[in-house]
């Protein structure tokens, strides 16, 4: 088996994350939590993309995410797509989508705001999605693409 | 409006801040009624603020109501630990309206979605001070007796002040033109800007604080704070270029005022303070009526 096959090789069932931009492509592992699965995983970065200059892709094997879990990745890998995998055969391919609110998984930037000192989930309306903005719901600061920092 | 929080000035529409300034002119003819008998209201100060803890319970006091609090969380619970949506569940037993203000930006929102009983936001950090904004409106509405297309001067720190943010975000109903002026340092936000694009107001920016001072109905001073600057040196050389002289106010209208939302220190000189055009003392004032006004409404008794 040479490296080309290595890098495409196929699974039975499961799911393939492609088009993930390169630099996001840890902050995708741990969004959806896959360094605590116990299952296959296969994952490559800096691919040659036209699209994106260098991708990554990840193949999750017998795991299927929800559309919520999905959406997670969005904030990171907008460019994001999904194909879902049975008996080897793309049975359904899903793009992520940027949601208009979000609860969880990012800190707000800002550090004299409440969400960083007690215990309160963050929340956060998307006011740019192209340009990732966020305003938190609490001290109404813009956490921006550059500044995401995951809880 | 009754039973509702005021935590940030966009909570209310315009209708509201129209509603709340006649009622404020309300009060300002008639001060000390007896309409808030029976009511308790919390004043939370998690940081010490003389002015607006005393404003604040100036207002209650002289309507007949009741205040319970404290002016400094040293001495409460919240030097035990406790956290501060327990605190506020808490008084929410005990009062029919909280006032809070904390040094934690986002906490007057949070006590707002915890507590059974309304909130109003006295500041938090550097992010919200709602019944500042609405005093500084009443305070253009009675000195000009419109709040519509008027000139509005913006001086001094416009980048992290929160009180000409908030001003421009109300103000902005009312079709006003904006004048920006600031050094580099402190200028206003991108965000601000884009903001008033998208309404289509207009807005001119400017270092020189005397150039178009003969347009302004209203100039709202700030204060220049050292701590802002990474550059001392550049502190030193902009400190006094801010500064309102009365001399620079020959040639203004002869309806503008100068409001500011004090302290201040020097950057409106004392001799200003006796020209026609002062009017900062006078909005301290105004800060009673128009927080009587927000207290009434949403307690329902007016």
């Amino acid at each position: 088996m040479n490296d080309k096959q290595l890098s495409v090789s196929a699974i039975k069932e499961g799911t393939v994350i492609d088009h993930i931009p390169s630099d996001s492509l840890f902050k995708v592992i741990s969004i959806l939590g896959l360094n605590k699965l116990d299952t296959l995983i296969t994952f490559g970065n800096s691919f040659e993309s036209k699209k994106l200059g260098k991708k990554g892709i990840i193949k999750v094997s017998n795991v299927f995410f929800s559309t919520e879990e999905i959406n997670k990745i969005a904030l990171v890998a907008p460019t994001a797509k999904l194909n879902i995998i049975r008996n080897f055969e793309v049975v359904e391919k899903v793009k992520v989508e940027i949601p208009d609110k979000v609860q969880g998984i990012i800190k707000c930037v800002n550090p004299k705001c409440i969400t960083n000192h007690q215990a309160v989930t963050t929340k956060f309306t998307v006011i740019e999605k192209d340009n990732l903005k966020l305003k938190c719901h609490y001290c109404e600061k813009i956490t921006g693409k550059d500044n995401l920092d995951m809880i | 409006m009754k039973n509702k929080s005021l935590v940030s000035i966009t909570d209310f529409s315009k209708d509201e801040y129209l509603r709340i300034l006649e009622l404020a002119a309300e009060f300002e003819k008639n001060p000390t009624q007896d309409i808030l008998k029976g009511y308790v209201v919390a004043t939370l100060f998690f940081e010490p603020s003389t002015r607006t803890r005393l404003s604040f319970e100036s207002a209650v006091n002289r309507l007949g109501g009741r205040i319970v609090g404290f002016s400094d969380s040293s001495s409460t619970s919240t030097s035990k630990g406790e956290t501060l949506t327990d605190s506020i569940r808490i008084v929410s037993n005990y009062s029919d309206l909280i006032v809070m203000r904390h040094p934690l930006e986002g906490t007057a929102r949070l006590a707002s979605e915890v507590a059974s009983v309304p909130i109003v936001n006295a500041g938090d950090g550097a992010n919200q001070h709602p019944t500042q904004t609405l005093l500084d409106m009443y305070s253009i509405w009675k000195t000009q007796g419109t709040l519509d297309n008027l000139n509005i001067f913006l001086v001094g720190d416009l980048k992290y002040g929160r009180t000409v943010h908030s001003l421009l975000m109300a103000m902005s109903e009312f079709n006003s033109t904006f004048y920006f002026i600031a050094p580099d340092e402190l200028k206003m936000p991108e965000e601000y800007k884009i903001f008033l694009d998208k309404k289509g107001l207009k807005y001119y920016e400017c270092k020189d604080l005397t150039q178009y001072l003969g347009e302004a109905d209203i100039v709202y001073m700030t204060r220049v704070q050292q701590e802002r600057f990474t550059d001392p040196i550049e502190y030193e050389r902009v400190k006094n270029v801010y500064i309102l002289q009365r001399s620079m106010l020959k040639g203004c209208k002869e309806n503008m005022k100068v409001l500011h939302p004090l302290p201040r220190v020097n950057e409106i000189a004392t001799d200003v303070d006796d020209s026609p055009h002062a009017y900062y003392f006078q909005q301290a004032l105004n800060g009673v009526y128009t927080r009587q006004a927000i207290i009434t409404s949403i307690l329902g008794v007016k």
